[in-house]
């Protein structure tokens, strides 16, 4: 049956007297973050919302010309904040794909790890909130206390728990070291024992079922035309994820599955998550084990890579590439042209449009935000459901407001 | 249909002078004027298999080297059966940027095109719901335009101030 949105206003007349608005306003702690909803009630039964949007407005596409594209990272980072350097690691595959940067093999190896990591990271927070929203309070903090490893492992990397900044055009802002590595491998071992946890707690919970089964259903032929990715597509059936069918960094090396689910509802998303997580940890494992020796930024005759600082001290080649590319009306050559690059994160494909117009500041920096796309679903899923759902809905939507509003 | 052929079916179809293509890295990219854009999403989505949109944006091209119009909107297709991408660009310049709107083919270009409106002012004719999206309703600019400035034009200062002794 296919879905249609009601008009954004109900109806007057004598009678729909008995709908009333309820406002699901910005400040609410299970909306998450700052998103509103008008709803149109008839008793619990919700018969229209209107979502309104635009709190968190910071104007990041602006920004994105006029900052360049090493600073630009920074603000990238504050975008989906759940999973802050899968945002840089794409950022960056859209930076280099313009530039034709071809990574060394250890950047690559590294950028997955992080990106599964962050993957991880946002399923977590996904589930530990859907939970909480629903009344399980022991999975949030089950979730949260692996996601504090997560923060570790940034941490160690680039000295930030949360908005690291970590990836640089061409490379990363720094190798890891053998500390973190033995940190890894920590995670990749612990962290089963946790997920079955959460998975004991939740997967057969008769109250979790209750409330999520059968609850926001998206068919396939919605879930494309409305288009979604990531997770919300693939519970639905939409059997796309962006590492298998164009593969970027290490993936096409690795071992590993692409979780879908049928049913569509709550309860399909969640154990698409819930699944991928392990799917993720599996593919940490095979990098950390088979991590390639070398550098990890390209080499500095490409001239797009800041020089290592014995070579900017000690030789005017050095000095002069590190100028070249940190003084203002330098930087990068770019081609005077246009890119779209997408990469599989958490929340769906994260694709950035950028249009250069050959300095090394972007001309247009457009983020395709998969969150804006899943909240505009929103509507569909909820209409015919009563008030409590709309909770249940908007957790598994995984609706980030950062990545919403930009 | 691999983008030969859907190249060929479009240049048969609406005019070869019509159809203009380019490739870039790994995006291939279709340029159609903007009185027939609606008609090639159409034929793309119903007869070449590109049944999702990936994306729909627009950039302001006033300052860009060598370029003749204003806005250039942008739709990234996807065949979600041949994991095929193709972009579709088309232009439209002030006064009175508009376009029809993709809504009937695709409802996710919904909240696409509010965004496109409430950022650059280009109207979409046949949008269900067109009103502004990110900025408050009572905004009158269209804030990613070039000439709209970086720190805004004191909008947020001029709030209207209710004191106590007003409310």
């Amino acid at each position: 049956m296919p879905l249609e949105l009601a008009e954004t206003a109900p109806p007057q007349g004598d009678e729909q007297e008995y709908l009333w608005t309820l406002n699901f306003g910005p400040q609410h702690p299970a909306t998450h973050t700052t998103l509103r909803l008008v709803l149109t009630l008839d008793g619990e039964t919700v018969v229209n919302a209107v979502p309104d949007i635009g709190f968190l407005h910071s104007g990041f596409e602006k920004l994105g010309e006029h900052l360049d594209y090493n600073q630009y990272v920074t603000i990238v980072d504050r975008m989906n904040y759940i999973s802050p350097m899968a945002n840089e690691i794409a950022w960056h595959h859209v930076v280099e794909k313009l530039l034709g940067i071809e990574l060394t093999p250890r950047c690559k190896y590294l950028r997955t790890i992080f990106a599964e990591l962050m993957r991880i990271h946002d399923h977590l927070l996904c589930v530990g909130a859907a939970a909480l929203d629903l009344g399980g309070f022991t999975a949030f903090l089950y979730a949260f206390n692996q996601r504090e490893k997560i923060y570790d492992l940034a941490e160690r990397a680039s000295g930030q728990r949360f908005h690291p900044s970590y990836t640089r055009v061409g490379g990363l802002m720094a190798d890891v070291d053998d500390v973190w590595i033995a940190m890894a491998r920590d995670f990749v071992k612990t962290f089963p024992k946790a997920h079955a946890d959460i998975s004991r707690l939740l997967n057969r919970n008769r109250i979790f079922i209750d409330r999520t089964r059968g609850i926001g259903v998206l068919s396939k032929e919605d879930a494309i035309n409305l288009s979604c990715t990531g997770p919300v597509a693939r519970a639905s059936g939409v059997v796309r994820d962006l590492r298998k069918d164009e593969p970027y960094l290490a993936y096409p090396d690795l071992d590993f599955q692409v979780v879908c689910a049928t049913a569509g509802d709550c309860y399909a998303r969640y154990m698409v998550r819930m699944e991928e997580m392990l799917q993720s940890l599996r593919i940490i494992h095979q990098c950390v084990e088979n991590l390639p020796p070398g550098p990890v930024n390209v080499d500095v005759d490409s001239k797009a890579v800041l020089p290592d600082q014995t070579a900017v001290y000690r030789s005017i080649e050095g000095l002069i590439q590190h100028f070249e590319l940190v003084m203002l009306n330098r930087k990068w050559q770019t081609p005077v042209d246009e890119v779209y690059g997408a990469t599989e994160t958490a929340n769906g494909e994260l694709g950035f449009y950028l249009v250069a117009d050959g300095s090394g500041v972007a001309y247009r920096a457009r983020t395709r935000p998969p969150s804006y796309i899943h909240f505009q679903v929103f509507p569909y899923l909820i209409r015919g459901h009563l008030l409590s759902d709309v909770v249940a809905v908007l957790g598994s939507l995984n609706v980030i407001a950062a990545e919403l509003d930009r | 249909m691999d983008y030969i052929a859907v190249v060929e079916k479009l240049r048969e179809r609406f005019g070869a002078d019509a159809v203009a293509t380019s490739e870039f890295r790994d995006n291939r990219r279709v340029t159609v004027p903007a009185d027939q854009v609606f008609a090639v999403l159409e034929c793309l989505k119903n007869e070449c298999g590109f049944d999702m949109l990936a994306e729909l944006t627009a950039a302001d091209y006033l300052h860009y080297p060598g370029a003749r119009d204003r806005y250039g909107v942008v739709y990234v297709l996807l065949s979600t059966a041949t994991g095929q991408r193709l972009v579709v660009k088309t232009w439209v310049n002030d006064p009175d940027p508009r376009l029809p709107s993709a809504t009937p083919l695709w409802k996710g270009a919904n909240w696409l095109e509010r965004e496109v409106y409430d950022m650059y002012g280009v109207v979409f004719d046949g949008h269900p719901d067109l009103r502004r999206i990110l900025m408050p309703e009572e905004f009158t600019a269209h804030p990613l335009r070039k000439d709209y400035p970086l720190r805004g034009r004191g909008e947020r200062h001029n709030f209207p101030v209710i004191t106590r002794a007003d409310s």
